[in-house]
């Protein structure tokens, strides 16, 4: 059954990348707990708009967890406290009544600030041009069932493709490493037999774009696959890490 | 104004090769003159820029979001049609066709419903090699299941994030295409106008979202693939920035607008709960295989539905359709879905929802197969509503998703305006009156990497070009155009927001021109609209500034078209007399409350050509011919 609560927000603002930005705080009244946190927002913005101040800018689309666009750092948490959920599937629910949330954008040397809660997350992009796919031109391929693929291999494949690229690894590692997004993707396409002819020049061309846009290291502190949204696994890491080694002493690749 | 469809001559099997084989050809070394813009990046823009960029044409691509992954095809679940027949079951380009012809209620084209179903196959052929988890069997190989609408698998998916899957897969060969320099990508830009010089589309302007300035963008050839509108009833499944904008812009610069009141309400969804709700979540329909949808027997039964004895339940489906039972089509789902809660026997805190019970499919299969099958979707349903469905039944209620009508296109998918092409959701091309689960992927993936690739080298070799540059009066006027209604959004500084307005335009659509219809309604509805449109101009508030990050603007803009855009599809379904697929006009049923169509006199797409501004657009109808199947009564009993 739904209730209402009243929450205190101390949300980041900032009005472009030349602004220091610093945290302005919003009562939340009346908020029914069958709410997302999104639509909370929503709320808060609504009431920003009619008293004729600018409402907080942040980012979300389909709301259903799958187009990896909201995501803030509330209370220090990516997506908030609760496992395996990005911050649109977050309910209100979850929250009591008189808490305090601190909610501040993602936080990356590769993510500078846009406007308030948003960020520009276009360097996973740019990692993503540097290898993540399979050079196939449309038309040219064999029939689908040409290549059988086992079973358990392509429920592993389907583990590591389920990342959503929001970038909330990058805001909850202590270096600000893009590794578990990069070995999502490399995982994905070296599990499957069609990705092997590209699997070292992948490896490499990743971590190599990866390194350029300005992302720091992993040192296993795994606080990514613990905010992950999609429970992205970092046995990804360790694969991603035989791939490289493979590829950067036994490959003709460089 | 004469709509000529350009269906090729010729048996229906032949005439997609044989129409290949006329269109001319860009010599390869000629491709490199040619820029082509691509607006969207779901899976109908992304696999045609990778596909046009392959081909060696300049591509330059847009979308509204900051990367080209997150466009709305992302959140399809279910899965992709294709006749491959694997499983054996009877399956063949000819039944898939037909499957689509039928289940769209004979409001479709039969020779682009052929060509659908023709290069299904190569679609599953090309994710597979592009590196898409499908689903498998122990052997290796790629395993099918059952969908709304169809009696045999044919649905290839990837758990329940099929389009997930085929959009990132897309997505990365648009991305190869971006490195390889072929493909320009401007995220975070909107289109808000269409330029059209000498009857040729050759460029779009858009507002580049971080810093508000309203840029021109120049081409030869324009490709619309900006999905659908369902987000004119606010409340959908649709994702928060779909909208109408680009569409409804090219019908003002002279594209017909096809079927706008062909709508698809899925029958499968999570109940509204509030006032303060933004969006609607979809639970895939594929839930229906194993699922059973019941109400109380009585209406007014208040115990919860794990209290109702097996005797006081009424399976409505599997009672009314025996053969296909809760895998009806979905407009029928959702009809009835409607008709039992209008009886006072929904379920819930609204009496605005029915259930769908797995407890006989747990009992059956045990829960860890019906885990591994439906286990996201169970998981994405207990967050939302905080119940588990594992324990208790679903509670589910139809909503909006899917809008088979949009800018009528030819053969080509090119629309009434020359060199401009709309592909997937945005063009209203295949599904007819309803579409069926699984198509949506398949047609926007065939658009993309296995119609536009050709029938643009068609109209570029076949046309002749003036010189035309970003600095062309036609863009200083479209840009001037655009800065002015900015500037007036921002100018009114009224007492009502945005989403206040949508919520209430979004009301008086789901109320008059949703599920069922009258005659009544939409006339009523059409008077609500315009003093609603009104109103917003007098009393909209837009907070903050025109060059700059403006979320509130952005919305704005969309609110006003849809504002503009919803009397158009009141018009078309008053228009519309008869009822067919998800079009209902309650004047028009059979005793058994089926859509009753009139092919006599409605058997044909209506495109509306825009007259000009506080006129009344323009109907022009496409007969439609069907020389291969017979039309009759659907019927799924």
């Amino acid at each position: 059954m739904s209730k209402t609560i009243h929450l205190t927000l101390k949300i980041w603002r900032q009005s472009g990348s030349g602004d220091k930005g610093r945290f302005e705080s919003y009562p939340a009244r009346n908020i029914s707990t069958d709410m997302s946190f999104l639509e909370m927002l929503d709320v808060v913005n609504e009431q920003l708009t009619l008293e004729g101040r600018e409402p907080i800018a942040f980012e979300h689309d389909c709301r259903e967890g799958i187009c990896g666009t909201c995501g803030t750092l509330v209370n220090g948490r990516a997506h908030g406290q609760l496992k395996g959920t990005s911050l649109c599937q977050l309910h209100m629910r979850h929250f009591a009544d008189g808490d305090t949330l601190v909610i501040e954008p993602f936080r990356a040397r590769a993510f500078p600030v846009i406007k308030d809660l948003v960020v520009d997350r276009s360097a996973l992009d740019r990692i993503i041009q540097a290898g993540g796919f399979i050079s196939v031109d449309t038309g040219s391929t064999p029939e689908a069932n040409t290549l059988p693929v086992p079973q358990d291999r392509a429920e592993r494949a389907m583990d590591a493709a389920a990342c959503i690229g929001c970038g909330a690894c990058v805001a909850s590692c202590p270096n600000a490493s893009a590794m578990l997004f990069v070995s999502a993707k490399v995982s994905q396409l070296a599990l499957l037999p069609h990705g092997r002819p590209e699997a070292a020049r992948r490896a490499l061309g990743m971590v190599r774009a990866m390194d350029g846009c300005g992302f720091g290291n992993c040192s296993n502190h795994r606080e990514c696959e613990k905010t992950c949204p999609k429970e992205i696994s970092i046995v990804n890491i360790a694969r991603l890490n035989r791939e490289f080694f493979k590829a950067a002493l036994l490959s003709q690749e460089r | 104004m004469r709509l000529d469809a350009k269906i090729p001559a010729g048996p229906l099997p032949q005439k997609w090769d044989r129409h290949r084989f006329e269109l001319k050809l860009v010599n390869p070394a000629n491709r490199r003159k040619y820029d082509i813009i691509v607006v969207g990046t779901g899976l109908a823009g992304a696999s045609a820029s990778a596909s046009l960029a392959e081909l060696g044409y300049n591509v330059k691509t847009y979308c509204i979001h900051d990367s080209p992954r997150r466009a709305h095809s992302i959140a399809a679940q279910g899965g992709i049609n294709a006749a491959k027949n694997y499983p054996n079951d009877g399956d063949s380009i000819w039944r898939l066709f037909y499957d689509t012809v039928k289940g769209g209620d004979f409001r479709a084209r039969e020779a682009n419903v052929y060509r659908l179903a023709q290069v299904s196959n190569w679609i599953i052929d090309q994710c597979v090699a592009q590196g898409v988890p499908f689903a498998r069997e122990y052997g290796g190989l790629l395993a099918n299941r059952s969908f709304g609408g169809a009696q045999l698998s044919r649905t290839f998916y990837a758990r329940g994030q099929t389009g997930q899957q085929l959009l990132l897969g897309a997505y990365s060969a648009l991305m190869r295409q971006v490195a390889n320099g072929k493909v320009s990508l401007f995220p975070r830009r909107e289109m808000l106008d269409l330029v059209v010089v000498n009857g040729q589309a050759r460029g779009i302007v858009a507002r580049n979202l971080v810093s508000g300035e309203v840029e021109r963008h120049a081409a030869h050839a324009v490709v619309l693939c900006t999905g659908g509108y369902g987000n004119v009833y606010y409340l959908s499944t649709n994702a928060k920035a779909c909208n109408v904008t680009a569409t409804f812009r090219a019908y003002k610069r002279g594209a017909s607008f096809g079927n706008p009141c062909f709508t698809q309400i899925h029958p499968t969804c999570i109940p509204v709960h509030g006032t303060y709700q933004s969006k609607l979540t979809l639970m895939s329909e594929s839930l229906r295989n194993d699922g059973r949808v019941w109400v109380p027997r009585t209406g007014g039964d208040k115990r919860a539905p794990s209290q109702i004895p097996e005797a006081e339940r009424d399976y409505f489906l599997e009672r009314k359709y025996p053969s296909f039972g809760n895998l009806v089509p979905r407009d029928v789902a959702s009809r009835n879905a409607k008709e039992q809660c209008d009886q006072g026997k929904g379920v819930g805190e609204t009496g605005l929802a029915v259930c769908l019970d797995f407890a006989d499919a747990i009992r059956r299969d045990g829960r860890p197969v019906i885990e591994k099958k439906y286990g996201n979707l169970f998981q994405m349903y207990e967050k939302i509503t905080g119940e588990d469905p594992y324990g208790t039944p679903m509670m589910i209620y139809p909503a909006v998703h899917y809008t088979m009508g949009g800018l009528w296109v030819d053969y080509n998918l090119m629309s009434t305006v020359d060199g401009l092409f709309v592909l997937g959701e945005a063009n209203f091309s295949d599904h007819g009156a309803n579409r069926l689960g699984a198509s949506a992927l398949m047609q926007g993936l065939a658009d993309g990497y296995f119609v536009i690739p050709y029938t643009i080298g068609g109209y570029l070799a076949g046309s002749r070009f003036a010189e035309v540059a970003d600095g062309h009066p036609a863009f200083t006027d479209s840009v001037k155009l655009v800065q002015e209604r900015v500037a007036k959004f921002l100018a009114v500084n009224g007492r009502r927001t945005v989403d206040d307005f949508h919520r209430q335009l979004g009301l008086v659509m789901w109320d008059h021109c949703g599920m069922a219809r009258t005659n009544d309604g939409l006339e009523k509805a059409r008077s609500q609209i315009q003093a609603l449109r009104a109103e917003f101009w007098q009393d909209v508030r837009v907070p903050g500034a025109a060059g700059d990050f403006n979320q509130s603007l952005e919305k704005a803009g969309r609110v006003a078209d849809f504002l503009e855009f919803a009397e158009l599809m009141l018009l078309d379904a008053r228009a519309r007399q008869e009822s067919c697929g998800g079009h209902f006009n309650e004047a028009f049923q059979t005793e058994e409350n089926e859509a009753r169509r009139d092919d006599a006199n409605f058997c044909h797409v209506a495109a509306w050509e825009f007259t000009g501004e506080g006129q009344d657009p323009v109907l022009h109808k496409e007969p439609l011919a069907f020389e291969n199947v017979h039309l009759t009564q659907r019927s799924y009993k």
